[in-house]
């Protein structure tokens, strides 16, 4: 019983036919991503402009606090000032928000590509469609429905990093040092907006007791830790829609007019600093990329210099999930598959069944 | 049709090689205990940037294509009705068993919340656009399915006394009578998890580079998935012929060649087109790391193709070359596509560190190790009683 | 002397000196030697210069000052006044000859304008000229008038001969106060009213009086301006940041800041900057040698008040006091981690050695294994052999 090539191929071309289902007729592009996410209805979100940054790292502090994150080193800088100074390299399992700078040539001048440098903050963007939960595979990560804020949940996460892997920002990050680690990526401090009363409206959020200490200020804020302390609102909280509002305002002034610059909470009574608009490019960062973000960047030279990268106007996780539902789509193609597979294995098990009946005995 | 029967090869268990893959293997526990008191980073060079390192890569992604023979060998001979492979069944099914359950063992170490790992079959945790948790259901199913479908190699090990006693001979009636839903499920799991494999990396968007990254990726890794098993199984038994002496499948393979060099004409076939009708050809002869990748798993997976059509493929040394290639050509295809052509960008680098490819090599070692083991003591090489295996002892 | 009693140490020691008699403002020989080496630090300069500094300080005809007022209020001299090392009488008494200032003078009226002209007159291009005050010059400069004229033209008469000018404080250097929005007077720095010359600022409300002592004993020992920026201010004195040597600056970089007066962390001195600081945008040396010589950290964001820009122009008296200032960082932040930091392991030999150990063994056994094989022909008999058998 020899077999042709061709008698081979018309039965896996059927097999694999059943397996991808229809669409591989479809040409070269066999699977339409699916239908991008909406921005929730409530969406949170941060505006960061890098050109009112000052690079004091208020927020990175504020944030260490705010979340209860150790002091980091990096390794060239551990042997001589172990635990002194916090200087994270970029974001960690230790660090959840981080200012890095853009440097060029003389650095002569803030916000200028070339001889120029620029100030930019890491964190998580809070994806309106996010890869780190659709790759999730034990439903760690959340994205709230009405605020979009992207939280994670150690309960139930399995420790498998695909979050890491998928992510096009590389923000979550898992504690390799640890021998019980965690994913950790900045959840936009959730936990304090949550046990906010004020939470919904716009009260002034930097309230405290008298002879409050200042460091512990934000434990009294309404409003995400750098946030709060950003002393030039280049990190400033709000909706996202607002935000949009404030960025597109922004473009449209002249660079060195005098603008006042909203500090904290956008819409908040906090009062403003009033400074020159900066050279800003053309860009507001995250409104499209990847299907947009909660996140969004104003920026002083192109964003690839600043570590954002480029990236398509859809996310990564509606190709996949496009993909996945299609071959998936109600179980019926593996269910169809199988039928298929039971009945050809179930022909050719008749087939040998009774000659091999005695011999099977056991030796 | 001739009767297929199956014995042990006997001989003694703990030789040489078996006490130096024992040697691996301890060390291999040493850098494990390591890692379960001090945190993976201890032992392992993985980061944030690239958190997928060679305990997946290697052991499972690549690992479970060496696997994929049972499976292969399962759509031949079952679902297509070639009965003539059938000698081949069972050595194959036992390279699923371990290249699978070690798969499983990897990503235990792997998990870095392994204690919540249970997590994946509670349904109020489940959540079903993940390709990973479709990915980790369907191997924790298909390694149950692979043990129940080797598990007739117990049964016939056991003494008929000590069966009817336990009432075993009836599982094993059992077992035979509906080992073709077994086997449907056997073809049907990995065709599934083996294309999501591929899926997986659609995540990875502009990270991975466009030479590897398409959407017809499940259908590449399912192809390359076959051809593996395929390519498994003639190394595996080339190997076993030599070693022990059995009696020489040359003439089997030889026709199930043509086979292997479909499957391999319709993979490059398919990347290339895909390839062209995206647009990125330029991309393959850019000269960078990307594009000589790219080449290098091409050439193997050319080479094998031209060897299995020509009549060299009856010679058991071209065979086993063409085997080797397209098993190197697979493998550094999985190995550039989850590994070597992902740039997370903002200046992360990955080589393992030498702990964690001491890891990586125990577990290989301990699947050589039970494998040996298995088929010296259970009946799993083709052969009767009335023809002895070459080497008695 | 007055000084010398307050300190009641060296009172006796003014017959000891041995030449510089009677030069000495009731300093011992030590003292005054120290002060010029003093001075010669600040300045920049080595230590040896302090001699060289000491004769000039001392040399038997002292240079003729002449001191103009114009729209001020005297704060500048009066923190000259309170200059301790030494004290300003030894300057204007025994190291140069003030022989015209309005609040100094012992004379008064016609006979202290007589002195000033006979002194220009005699001095003609010897003089140094010192003006503190911004110079009115809307309707002819009638808003300041000192002797029946406006200022304006006593300063472009005493600046025909002058051999150096300075300008003190910020009205002088850049128009300070009376400058202010709306500038009703229309006050202009000296600089503006003398196109083509050379005039030494001193800005600052009021300048650190050691900074303008320092500049004119650089201008008697070397005979000319010490080395100046684009704003002709003395390089040694505002030549750097006010942030880049402030003693809360760790503060800063930490991102401590004082949120409202009286806070914990201003109570406990973290940075000033969100209280309106203008120190990262103000070019002086307050927090390098501080005011009234009382000790380290009396300056004002020594003492808990943010910097208020005095001494910069478009800065002080125009910026809001609590507002943000823009930091001037030129020197390039390197504490802050690049964007594209190299972060991951490299290839560690054991690594390299296994990864290699490994290839070779792979390749020594498959080439062990290829030999032992058939290489096709000799077998082909036995395969179709077995070949046959099989189905």
């Amino acid at each position: 019983m020899s077999i042709s090539r061709r008698e081979f191929l018309r039965g896996a071309a059927g097999a694999v036919a059943t397996a991808v289902a229809a669409p591989t007729a479809e040409a070269a592009a066999p699977f339409a991503p699916r239908e991008p996410k909406p921005l929730p209805p409530k969406a949170l979100g941060m505006l960061y402009d890098s050109t009112l940054c000052i690079g004091c790292k208020a927020c990175v502090v504020a944030c260490k606090e705010a979340n209860d994150k150790p002091v980091e080193q990096p390794q060239h800088l551990a042997q001589w000032n172990e635990g002194a100074w916090d200087a994270a390299e970029d974001i960690s399992g230790k660090t959840l928000n981080v200012i890095r700078v853009y440097q060029n040539g003389a650095m002569a001048e803030k916000d200028r590509e070339i001889n120029g440098y620029a100030f930019v903050k890491r964190h998580c963007l809070h994806c309106i469609d996010p890869s780190c939960i659709s790759v999730c595979p034990v439903s760690a990560m959340q994205k709230d429905p009405q605020t979009g804020i992207v939280t994670h949940n150690p309960d139930a996460c399995i420790g498998c990093r695909y979050c890491v892997y998928g992510c096009p920002f590389n923000i979550p990050h898992y504690q390799f040092d640890e021998p019980f680690g965690r994913i950790t990526k900045c959840q936009l401090c959730n936990h304090l907006l949550k046990d906010n009363p004020l939470f919904f409206s716009h009260e002034d959020s930097s309230k405290a007791p008298p002879g409050t200490s200042a460091t512990a200020l934000w434990k009294y804020s309404r409003i995400p830790a750098c946030c709060d302390v950003c002393p030039t609102g280049a990190s400033l909280f709000g909706w996202v829609e607002d935000l949009q509002v404030e960025a597109e305002r922004r473009l449209a002034f002249k660079p060195g007019e005098m603008v006042e610059f909203p500090r904290g909470l956008l819409g908040g009574d906090r009062p403003g600093q009033v400074a020159p608009v900066g050279h800003y490019q053309p860009h507001i960062y995250g409104e499209k990329e990847s299907g947009g973000t909660q996140v969004r960047y104003l920026t002083g030279v192109p964003h690839e210099k600043l570590g954002l990268p480029k990236l398509p106007d859809h996310s990564s996780a509606a190709v996949s999930e496009g993909v996945q539902h299609t071959l998936y789509k109600g179980l019926i193609a593996p269910v169809v598959l199988l039928g298929g597979l039971v009945a050809l294995a179930r022909r050719s098990a008749r087939n040998e069944g009774e000659p091999k009946n005695d011999t099977e005995r056991p030796s | 049709m001739t009767a297929i029967t199956h014995r042990p090869l006997g001989g003694k268990m703990v030789t040489k090689p078996f006490l130096i893959l024992g040697l691996f293997l301890a060390i291999a526990a040493y850098f494990i205990l390591r890692r379960f008191l001090f945190g993976m980073g201890d032992v392992s060079n993985m980061s944030n940037g690239y958190p997928i390192g060679t305990w997946v890569v290697l052991d499972v992604v690549i690992g479970t294509a060496f696997g994929c023979g049972g499976f292969a060998m399962a759509l031949l001979i079952y679902i297509f009705n070639r009965k003539a492979y059938h000698p081949l069944m069972r050595p194959a099914l036992l390279g699923g068993v371990f290249g699978y359950t070690l798969a499983g063992l990897a990503v235990m170490i792997d998990l870095g919340r392994y204690w919540n790992a249970f997590n994946l079959l509670l349904p109020w945790y489940a959540q079903p656009n993940s390709v990973i948790f479709e990915v980790a259901l369907c191997v924790m199913a298909y390694i149950t399915v692979l043990w129940l479908e080797f598990w007739p190699a117990f049964l016939e090990r056991m003494p008929l006394a000590f069966k009817q006693r336990y009432r075993l001979d009836q599982l094993q009636a059992f077992l035979k009578r509906y080992m073709y839903v077994l086997v449907a499920v056997g073809v049907l799991l990995p065709t599934m998890h083996q294309s999501s494999l591929g899926s997986v990396l659609l995540i990875l968007g502009y990270k991975l580079s466009p030479l590897w990254n398409t959407t017809w990726l499940p259908l590449l890794y399912l192809i390359s998935a076959l051809a593996m098993g395929y390519g498994v199984v003639m190394m595996e038994a080339t190997l076993v012929q030599r070693t022990f002496k059995t009696p020489s499948e040359v003439a089997l393979f030889a026709r199930l060649s043509r086979v292997v060099a479909g499957l391999l004409i319709g993979f490059l076939a398919l990347r290339w087109g895909d390839l062209a009708w995206r647009g990125y050809l330029g991309l393959a002869f850019a000269g960078d790391w990307d594009g000589n990748l790219f080449l290098i798993e091409t050439a193997l997976f050319l080479a094998p193709i031209f060897v299995l059509l020509s009549r060299r493929r009856a010679s058991q040394r071209w065979q086993f070359l063409a085997a080797v290639c397209l098993l190197a050509g697979g493998s550094l295809y999985r190995l550039n596509s989850y590994l070597m052509a992902v740039q997370p960008g903002n200046g992360w680098t990955y080589f393992p560190s030498a702990p964690e490819l001491m890891i990586t090599i125990g577990i290989i070692c301990l699947e050589i190790m039970l494998y040996l083991l298995f088929i010296k003591t259970l009946p799993v090489l083709p052969g009767s009683a009335a023809e002895p295996h070459g080497r008695p002892s | 002397m007055d000084t010398a009693n307050d300190d009641g140490l060296e009172t006796g020691t003014i017959q000891d000196l041995d030449g510089y008699q009677g030069a000495l403002g009731g300093l011992s020989r030590r003292q005054f030697l120290k002060y010029c080496t003093g001075v010669a630090a600040t300045l920049g300069l080595s230590s040896w210069m302090g001699i060289r500094i000491a004769e000039a300080a001392t040399a038997a005809t002292r240079p003729p000052v002449i001191w103009l007022s114009a729209q001020e209020c005297t704060g500048c001299t009066e923190s000259l006044l309170r200059a301790y090392h030494p004290t300003l009488e030894t300057l204007i008494l025994d190291t140069i000859s003030l022989d015209y200032h309005e609040a100094l003078c012992t004379g008064a009226g016609h006979q202290a304008e007589a002195y000033k002209a006979k002194s220009m007159q005699e001095n003609w291009g010897k003089f140094v000229l010192v003006v503190d005050g911004s110079i009115p010059t809307k309707d002819g400069g009638i808003y300041c008038m000192v002797a029946g004229k406006p200022i304006l033209e006593a300063v472009k008469e005493a600046a025909e001969g002058a051999a150096a000018i300075i300008a003190i404080g910020s009205c002088a250097s850049w128009g300070g106060v009376p400058s202010s929005d709306p500038n009703p007077t229309l006050a202009k720095p000296v600089h503006e009213i003398l196109p083509g010359k050379t005039v030494i600022n001193i800005p600052g409300c009021p300048p650190n009086p050691y900074n303008f002592l320092s500049t004119v004993l650089y201008l008697l020992t070397f005979g000319r301006p010490p080395a100046l920026d684009v704003k002709n201010r003395p390089k040694f004195a505002y030549g750097r940041l006010i942030h880049e040597n402030c003693e809360r600056r760790p503060h800063f970089d930490a991102g401590r800041f004082a949120l409202e007066f009286g806070d914990h962390g201003h109570r406990l001195g973290f940075c000033l900057y969100k209280l309106g600081c203008k120190g990262p945008e103000t070019y002086a040396n307050c927090p390098a040698i501080g005011f009234g010589d009382v000790g380290e950290g009396n300056w004002p964001v020594g003492i808990g008040h943010p910097c208020f820009g005095c001494v910069e122009q478009g800065i002080g008296f125009t910026k809001p006091i609590h507002a943000l200032a823009q930091v001037k960082t030129y020197t390039p932040p390197t504490a802050f981690p690049a964007v594209n930091s190299a972060k991951g392991e490299g290839v560690s030999p054991a690594a390299a050695a296994i990864v290699a150990g490994v290839a070779g063994l792979a390749v020594g056994a498959g080439a062990m294994a290829w030999r032992g094989m058939d290489d096709g022909k000799a077998e082909s008999d036995r395969d179709s052999g077995q070949g046959g058998g099989a189905p």
